[in-house]
């Protein structure tokens, strides 16, 4: 197993490591297959995501694709934010050897809870402003 | 950069006095030891010193020491052609939890012909307990194989004291001893093992030449079928070179034992007793002195072996982990699932297993580079924050 330049680029140096103070949606995932965890913190404003940050524990694969996700979804709507697969991410990063394809799941399932997140929010909010 | 490799219980460099003990049976001594020729005989004589070394080496005698391929090929013939031979006796065997693939699939393999295998736990220092193999013996218990040291952890078993429970009872009994040939004294008639498997490739020998020691009078089945060669118990051309490198280096690591089991374990004690006082929610795996004079185990909170393994081989350190993510199956390693670590501390654990070429100077390196490995994942790891601020 020997990964791409390019995951090994993101593993040494994660682009956006860390949490957002007052983040408009988060996603926190649990990986079933390895028992990896990933968290995912997104800032939103006017339907685009400005800012993204993340916090993971697992391998060199999961780091790279925290890593990715979180430089793929800055300044996308929430619309083309969803259609970031784990095979986008994947491939943004030159491929991944198959046995770690699993942890690009574990990226593509924190984006969307995080978009989750971020919709029952100002769900939340916009009901709360018409109250 | 500096390039350390700590990663000797894998495998081990060859010595280059093994290797230039090799190189003229390559080239000038090729005949095959089974041809009446000078050349052919020339070889035969070099397998033969080379036997008298490693029986010597272990108190066994010559005719009792059967070549093979490696631990993996010792350790499946072992099994399987124990159990082969005394099927008529009985279909049980017993082992442990701990124990590397190359016993536990043979047994699995065994399962599915219809045998018995018990699998006997272990404690949090990875020690089996002589009481718990007596009380698992049935009457149809043919076979017991428990290792000599643990290849993950380094823990050192009472083999002496189980060997003579099984002596007792007339189960033959086998030892996977390739951590430990070359490393501590091995004596089989102290410790009473009627079988055991060595590897050339972990004590500065070459890959691919192994032993089977088999007492006189045990039976088991042969596993390769062919030439007359070993006494018609393992057929096929000897590797001539592999096993004269392997005398070689069994005659290297015994006369220089005594000097590299001190160096050794002080090495092995200031890395693992520096680790866990520089970094904190570090735990050492293993026991602390019923352990293999080159190995350490540690477990490193909130931070996965993967990424640690990557970030020290930037810095030039080759270690290794039980991590599930670096395992084809993506499940953490079984033994420390054994000694009862939790998931996460399974997934967090380092194993530096130093060698001959190992020096102080590769010690201090890594204690000097570790802390800030473990900051930088720890920064980035979601289990850190919660359990520490
Ligand atoms: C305890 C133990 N048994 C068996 C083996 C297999 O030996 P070999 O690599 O020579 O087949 C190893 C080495 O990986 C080992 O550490
Ligand atoms: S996170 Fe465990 S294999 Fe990638």
């Amino acid at each position: 197993m020997e990964y791409s330049e390019k995951v090994m680029e993101h593993f040494r140096n994660p682009r956006n490591v860390g949490e957002l103070e007052n983040p408009d949606g988060v996603g926190k995932v649990g990986n079933p297959v390895c028992g990896d965890i990933m968290e995912l913190y997104i800032k939103v404003d006017g339907g685009i995501i400005t800012d993204a940050k993340f916090k993971t524990f697992g391998c060199g694969a999961a780091i790279a694709t925290s890593s990715m996700v979180t430089e793929l979804v800055k300044n996308k709507t929430i619309e083309d934010a969803l259609k970031i697969s784990n095979r986008a991410v994947a491939e943004a990063l030159g491929g991944l050897p198959p046995i770690k394809m699993h942890c690009s799941v574990l990226a593509e399932e924190a984006l969307k809870k995080a978009l989750d997140d971020y919709r029952t929010r100002s769900a939340q909010s916009a009901s709360g402003k018409a109250a | 950069m500096k390039k350390i490799y700590l990663d000797n219980a894998a495998t081990t460099p060859t010595d280059r006095r093994v290797l230039e003990a090799m190189v003229p049976f390559f080239i000038e001594v090729y005949g095959n030891p089974s041809s009446l020729h000078a050349f052919g005989q020339e070889a035969n004589h070099a397998i033969e010193d080379a036997r008298y070394t490693l029986a010597s080496c272990i108190g066994a005698k010559p005719e009792e020491i059967i070549f093979t391929s490696g631990g993996t090929e010792s350790n499946n013939c072992a099994i399987k052609g124990v159990a082969y031979a005394r099927h008529e006796k009985g279909n049980h065997i017993i082992t442990s939890k701990i124990e590397h693939h190359a016993i536990l699939e043979p047994c699995h393999f065994l399962e599915k012909q219809g045998f018995e295998v018990s699998y006997i736990p272990v404690d949090k220092y990875g020690l089996v307990d002589p009481a718990d193999v007596e009380k698992a013996i049935t009457e149809r218990t043919i076979l017991i194989s428990i290792m000599h040291a643990n290849n993950e952890i380094g823990t050192i078993q009472p083999i002496g004291e189980i060997g003579k429970i099984a002596r007792g009872r007339g189960i033959y009994f086998h030892t996977d001893a390739v951590q430990t040939l070359g490393h501590i004294p091995i004596d089989v008639n102290e410790l009473n093992v009627d079988i055991l498997s060595a590897s050339g490739h972990k004590l500065n020998g070459p890959k691919g030449v192994g032993i089977l020691y088999v007492k006189k009078g045990i039976r088991m089945l042969p596993f390769m079928h062919g030439g007359d060669q070993e006494q018609q118990r393992r057929a096929s051309t000897h590797n001539v070179p592999g096993i004269v490198g392997f005398g070689k280096a069994v005659e290297l690591a015994k006369e220089e034992m005594g000097k590299e089991i001190e160096k050794l374990t002080s090495l092995r004690d200031t890395l693992f007793e520096g680790i866990l006082s520089t970094i904190e929610f570090t735990h050492l795996n293993g026991h602390r002195t019923k352990r293999l004079p080159n190995n350490v185990n540690i477990s490193i909170a909130y931070v996965e072996g993967e990424s640690m393994i990557l970030n020290l081989d930037m810095e030039g350190i080759a270690c290794s982990t039980g991590s599930a993510c670096t395992s084809s199956s993506l499940e953490p390693s079984h033994v420390l699932m054994a000694i009862g670590l939790p998931h996460e501390l399974a997934h967090g654990s380092l194993r530096f297993s130093l060698g001959r070429q190992t020096s102080e100077d590769d010690i201090d390196y890594v204690l000097t580079v570790l802390p800030g490995t473990v900051t930088k994942l720890r920064s980035m790891s979601p289990l850190y924050k919660k359990e520490v601020k």
